[in-house]
């Protein structure tokens, strides 16, 4: 089985533990994963605001990078929608179909360890308060349903609170964030005292992206609560505690 | 009362006026909550609801297929039965159309079923300019035309008012329209209901002429099928002499049977009820009862546009079941006036610029980047429309339309990023300016975030779209790529 991360471009140039996180995580359960480093992004958040010119060479870029894997894990539900259900737009804009040949090969990273490698126990121990927010695309678009909380609730030492109105949207969404930032904000202002109200310490979720925004929120509430991407949790050992 | 749309700011203005309202905040958190859960508890008795969506758009997709067809089935059942069948391209010849039969019958006043068509194309205000009142009868309705407001939900047009709000509409606006509202009245919802129906009776009686919108046409038998809850759709469909009837060319169902998924569809998805209370059907004229004379506008107004885009056509499915607003986390916060049209919330923001085509005005091209992305409506949607799919193609078309004028600051941002996004080799420099800003700001910044990353608080423009609500962790020293050269594994 030959596996590549992809990493993704946020994590790449904004969460790097997160990166190295997937390798520890990957590398305990015995997986012997490459990054291409050909690899940049995904293309979403030119699909996403309408620049499909521009997402083309882009995917172009993620195809090639990614040609010959059998899988391809990302700690992002997000940048997994994307490449599994947008790359096809892209190559019908580029008229290339070759251009959505490895999207359907991608698996967020929950998939991957429940679907793929059929664990859900990966010896993680973090002994904190935790409170899991699933993201839109995790949840809507590839459909994990529970197997974040699964893993989750196998982490020794971790408490799961749950997260009331877990299921509504954060607020992030990309470019909206910026487009329409003051609706983006109101929207994250609500999850954020959700988060609040569950009395946890961290809050977990699949995707760095809707982290930043929730935890810049968090944040500027001199909250004192953090976010944590969900590979930086199953990644962690009795000896990092 | 001559309250439109048409002016309306683009959607992240309008919507900055809405979030700051916060007893639209409070009635639209309370109405849609209540409605959610109404609506996915009605839903999950259901065992086939998924195999009903899926009929539900089959259905839709074969009829707009062949659309053509069905249509002059559909005239040809109806004038077998009595009616007179109108064509119209666009809301003005709809409008006119309308207003040309009240002239022929010299009506000065007509009531009306509640419609979306009918706001669609501004026919209250058409009406108005030939002297003619539109009375709206639908308890809403008429509190939204009372209070010379706009509509802000498909299902729930007074969504933004509390029963506060609407007996202070009544007690003040009542009398100049017709029977006044009753001394004392409370903001008790029994007694508010009550003032309404004696206002409207008054009307109901009066009338000669009404005007309707239909829920579905069913072609093989010319049948127009109105779905309610008050009953003063039934008034209206019943009472007076004269019935024209404004129907969108999309609300064809071939036959009954495919009727029949529909009436099971509609309810649970927009009121989250088993079945509604008024379920209307009639077919042309029968001689001593009801109206004697019937007039059906067959009406375009944008629907063959949308339904040449191929990804856009599935907006068409769409039964104004409101399913999607009661879901959606935008139009929770902001309301309905913020989308500027009769079609507010998820459907609205693909509909409108499916009807009126982008790149012409910026209201409209607005309304498909007014959504996080996070696919509520989709899964809510009774006929699967994929709302996320339209949206992001609508954001092309919209992009598309403006190439080739001056670049916006967002057209260089994407260009850019594109350029550097497309070879690793010149996404590697670009992180290395992180690191530099990492030096600087873990230097001198002075903000933690919880957990003890560095990070920043104010930037300047454009930074500051984003830190003016939100801190932002500060880049890390050395990027993943970075790292895992130094490592050589």
């Amino acid at each position: 089985m030959k596996v590549a991360v992809l990493v993704t471009c946020i994590n790449d140039s904004l969460f790097p533990d997160t990166g190295k996180a997937v390798f520890r995580l990957l590398r305990r359960l015995g997986v012997d994963a490459d990054f291409p480093e050909a690899q940049t992004c995904c293309g979403q958040p030119m699909v996403n605001t309408g620049y499909l010119d521009e997402a083309v060479p882009v995917v172009r870029t993620f195809a090639r990078a990614f040609e010959g894997y059998d899988y391809i894990v990302t700690p992002s539900g997000s940048c997994a929608g994307s490449a599994r259900h947008q790359h096809g737009l892209v190559a019908r804009r580029a008229g290339d179909p070759r251009l959505a040949e490895s999207g359907p090969k991608v698996r967020e990273l929950s998939e991957f360890l429940v679907d793929v490698l059929g664990v859900t126990d990966v010896n993680a121990y973090f002994p904190h308060r935790v409170t899991y927010h699933p993201t839109c695309h995790s949840l809507r678009m590839l459909g994990v349903a529970d197997k974040p909380v699964r893993l989750l609730r196998n982490v020794r030492g971790l408490d799961l609170v749950e997260l009331p109105a877990a299921e509504e949207c954060c607020g992030f969404g990309g470019t909206f964030a910026v487009k329409n930032a003051e609706t983006s904000t109101a929207m994250g202002a609500d999850k954020a005292r959700h988060v609040l109200g569950t009395g946890a310490e961290v809050l977990v979720a699949g995707d760095n992206s809707c982290l930043l925004h929730i935890g810049g929120l968090l944040s500027r509430q001199r909250s004192g609560v953090r976010v944590l991407h969900m590979a930086d949790v199953l990644a962690s050992t009795e000896e990092d505690a | 009362m001559s309250a439109t749309f048409v002016g309306m700011p683009a959607f992240p203005a309008a919507a900055r006026e809405a979030l700051a309202d916060t007893q639209l905040r409070r009635n639209l958190a309370h109405a849609t909550g209540t409605i959610r859960a109404k609506r996915a508890a009605v839903v999950g008795e259901v065992a086939e609801w998924e195999e009903l969506r899926l009929a539900g758009a089959a259905i839709k997709d074969n009829t707009l297929r062949r659309l053509d067809e069905h249509l002059l089935t559909l005239e040809a059942a109806l004038r077998a039965g009595g009616a007179t069948v109108h064509w119209a391209r666009d809301a003005r010849e709809a409008c006119d159309i309308v207003a040309r039969i009240a002239k022929d019958h010299d009506v000065d006043e007509v009531v009306k079923v509640k419609s979306m068509a009918t706001q669609e194309i501004g026919l209250n205000e058409a009406l108005a300019d030939h002297g003619v009142t539109a009375w709206e009868t639908d308890l809403a309705e008429l509190i939204v035309q009372l209070g010379d407001d706009l509509p802000s939900h498909i299902l729930v047009p007074a969504i933004h008012r509390n029963r506060a709000e609407i007996r202070e509409i009544f007690r003040r606006e009542m009398a100049a329209a017709g029977r006044p509202a009753p001394d004392g009245l409370t903001d008790d919802p029994a007694e508010l209901a009550g003032a309404a129906r004696l206002h409207l009776r008054e009307k109901f009686l009066r009338a000669k002429m009404a005007v309707s919108g239909a829920n579905f046409a069913v072609a093989e038998s010319g049948t127009l099928v109105v779905v309610e809850s008050e009953g003063n759709g039934r008034m209206c469909l019943t009472l007076p002499e004269v019935l024209v009837s404004v129907v969108g060319i999309e609300k064809i169902v071939p036959t009954w049977s495919d009727l029949d998924v529909f009436l099971q569809l509609l309810p649970r998805s927009s009121t989250g009820e088993r079945m509604n209370p008024y379920t209307s059907t009639w077919s042309g004229v029968t001689p001593g009862d009801g109206p004697q004379e019937l007039h059906v506008v067959l009406l375009d107004n944008g629907r063959t546009r949308a339904l040449a885009d191929e990804v856009g056509r599935q907006a068409l499915r769409c039964i104004r079941c409101s399913a999607c607003l009661n879901v959606c986390p935008v139009y929770e916060r902001t309301g309905g006036h913020a989308y500027g049209s009769v079609y507010p919330g998820p459907i609205g923001a693909i509909l409108n610029p499916l009807l009126k085509g982008v790149g012409v005005d910026e209201q409209t091209d607005s309304l498909p980047y007014a959504s996080s992305l996070c696919g509520a409506c989709f899964d809510a949607c009774p006929v699967r429309i994929d709302i996320p799919e339209v949206l992001v193609h609508l954001r092309s078309q919209v992009v598309d339309a403006h190439r080739g004028g001056p670049p916006k600051p967002e057209a260089v941002a994407m260009k850019s990023a594109s350029w550097v996004l497309s070879d690793a080799r010149r996404l590697g420099p670009a992180q290395r300016g992180l690191g530099v800003a990492n030096r600087v700001l873990t230097r001198f910044g002075r903000r933690v975030l919880p957990g003890g990353r560095r990070g920043v608080s104010r930037l300047p423009w454009p930074g500051s779209v984003w830190t003016n609500a939100r801190d932002l962790p500060a880049p890390p020293r050395e990027s993943f790529r970075a790292w895992w050269r130094r490592e050589k594994r």
